[in-house]
Order: C-alpha cells, then structure tokens, then sequence
C-alpha cells in the first residue's frame, strides 16, 4: 500500500490532433478529499478516465497506488461515470447482484440502507426513474464500495439543490477514511466546504493545487471566487469600448 | 444550532469558534462528551479533516480534551470558561461599538445610550 494513491508526471493526453491533458504532475495521498475543478473542455474528464484505465495516455507517467493502471488498479478503484451505462429494464437491485459479482468490495447491505436514507425503491426499474433518482442509484453503486480511491465525475450536476446537499453527505459519511475522493465538478460554491484540496485544471494544464484553508487564509475569499478570477472568459476585442 | 460558514475565512476557524460558542452556550455542558468527528462533520455538511482541525484547536484552548478511551470532553475548568466567555463577550461588545461608530456615535454616547435603552 503507496501513502500516494494518484502520481501523475508529465501527463499528456491528445485526441488526434487536439490536446486535451498537456504535462500534469499530480500526487494526492491517503484519506483526502480533492476537487477537481475547470469549466467544460478543460481536461477533467480526460484525467479520470486515464485513472480508470479507460483511454491511454499519449506521454507520461501514472501510478494509482504505485501500480501501473491495470486490472490491480481498477479493484481499487470506484468510478461514477459521468453518463449512466446501464440497461433500462434492470432494477436497482440487478444492479447490485452484478456489482456483487464483480467487485469483492460490494456491500450489498450497505446499498440497501443507502437506497433507504435515499429515498430510493431498489425494486423499481431504471427506465421508470427520474434523472435525479438514476443518479442516485449511480452514486449507491460507487460508495456502496469500500475502494481506495473514489472517482466521481460530476456527481451533483443532474440533481436539484437539496439532492445535491444529501449526495455530498452520503459521499462524506460513506466513503473509506483510508482512501480518497476525486471530485470533478464547475459547482464549486456546493462543494467546496467538503474538500481539502482543490485541482485547479485550464485548457489541459494544472494552474494550483492547495489545500483549501490555504486559499482561504492567503486569498481572504472563496474558492469559488477565486476560480471566477482565474476563469473569467475574457470580453472580445470588438465588444470592448462601450458597444454596449 | 445552525452551522454557518461565511467564504472569506477558513473553514476550520469558524467552525471552532462555533463550538466554542456551543460550549459557552451550554449547549454541549462542562463535562460532557462532545458528538464524534465524524458526526460533527456530517451535521455541518464539512470534510471529516476540517472538523477535527477545529476540535483540536479546541484541545489548544483548553475547552474540551481527549479522553482517555476515545472522543473528547468538554473541559469542567470554570475558569478556562470562564476568561472563554468573557473573550466572546469582549467580541460582542466591540462589535457594538464598531456598529455605533459607522453611525456616528462616539463610544461615549454609545455606552450612554446602552445605559438609557434597557426596561
């Protein structure tokens, strides 16, 4: 067991021609919540899917607790998709027989009661749900696992501001002190009183990493304040000198 | 009580001086077991390492110490509560005077008005 459970160095992703990910040296440890944070296309979801091992990387070096990514890594790790993946006919309850099957850290019980405190009916079929309720069964699936490392892409994106206030909870009480959490999210004022640390990522490279009492206590303000500086979409040229 | 977290400061700061006000509140009493980490944090909505950054700033003060077997305590000292809450209260008071200040009244007139206001 590696005391850092993500190193990255020198990172690189492209899509034919187009960088998505350039140069990222990243390390996160042990028992640590991290927000991954950028606007759209700045390589977020580029860098957990090279995590789960879904696309390759074009250069660099990755190590999920000191293993190359393979099958060792993705028994480690827990990844909420940021699109569903499953049939519509099935169950919730399908769905944690087959989780059962494939991971050894599954606990079925543990679904159960988060279906409960969820307000969620594990026997109604996916297709019958609402966006807001498939994405709880999603988050069920992943933190019903006692993994290492948790990847959650977007998890709070589809669901109103009381949902997302309980799926915040449900992923702070659920999930394993040992391991950590990779948040991906652009809401940042909802989540940031649950990080540690924040990743800041543009246009494919990491800009800060900090702990955020440490931007707290330098800056004097929010996080989400400061990401609104640092990603504030510059006015056009020919906008600019009173053509409003 | 509400948890309420303002953005300009870091979070573990005003969550131990949120339960430094619970405690001088009696709240949680002298003597008594403080809830776990792991329950605060989940009742303020926070990361489990923020809350216990908070608790041990509490232990630096003197207001609640580890137990033996496992948690804290509040402490029973009544003199550490007791300069405690005379610090909130030095707080509460300049606050006040800040407030009269911005409109207008010299901290003469302030105190004088706090001796007509009260029945």
């Amino acid at each position: 067991m590696s005391d850092k459970l993500i190193a990255c160095q020198g990172l690189s992703k492209a899509y034919g021609r187009k960088p998505a990910l350039s140069g990222v040296d990243l390390e996160v440890g042990r028992g640590r919540i991290v927000g991954l944070l950028g606007p759209n296309g700045s390589g977020k979801t580029t860098l957990i899917k090279l995590l789960c091992g879904l696309i390759q990387p074009t250069a660099g070096t990755l190590a999920v607790d000191g293993l190359p990514i393979g099958p060792e890594t993705k028994a480690l790790i827990s990844y909420l998709p940021d699109r569903m993946y499953f049939a519509s006919w099935m169950r919730a309850t399908d769905l944690f027989d087959l989780f059962r099957d494939f991971y050894r850290d599954f606990d079925y019980d543990k679904a159960l009661a988060m279906c409960r405190s969820l307000g969620v009916e594990p026997r109604d079929r996916i297709k019958t749900m609402s966006k807001g309720t498939k994405e709880k069964v999603q988050l069920v699936l992943v933190m019903a696992r006692k993994a290492q490392l948790y990847l959650l892409d977007e998890p709070i994106a589809g669901v109103d501001p009381a949902a997302r206030d309980f799926i915040l909870r449900t992923i702070l009480t659920n999930y394993n002190e040992e391991g950590s959490v990779l948040i991906s999210t652009h809401l940042i004022a909802d989540i940031e009183k649950v990080l540690d640390e924040a990743v800041f990522l543009k246009e494919g490279k990491l800009v800060l990493h900090e702990t955020v009492d440490n931007i707290r206590e330098r800056e004097g303000r929010s996080v989400d304040a400061l990401f609104r500086e640092i990603f504030r979409a510059q006015p056009m040229g020919d906008l600019e000198g009173g053509a409003f | 009580m509400e948890w309420k977290l303002s953005d300009d400061r870091p979070i573990w700061l005003q969550l131990s001086q949120q339960l430094a006000r619970r405690i001088l509140v009696g709240a949680y009493p002298p003597g008594s077991r403080l809830p776990s980490v792991r329950e605060l944090a989940a009742e303020a909505g926070v990361n489990p390492n923020t809350m216990q950054r908070a608790l041990a700033q509490l232990e630096q003060e003197g207001l609640a110490k580890a137990d033996r077997t496992a948690g804290r305590l509040v402490t029973q000292d009544t003199s550490i509560l007791d300069s405690a809450r005379r610090a909130e209260a030095g707080v509460i008071v300049n606050q006040y005077f800040d407030a009269m200040a911005e409109l207008g009244f010299s901290r003469r007139e302030a105190v004088e008005l706090l001796r007509e206001e009260p029945q």
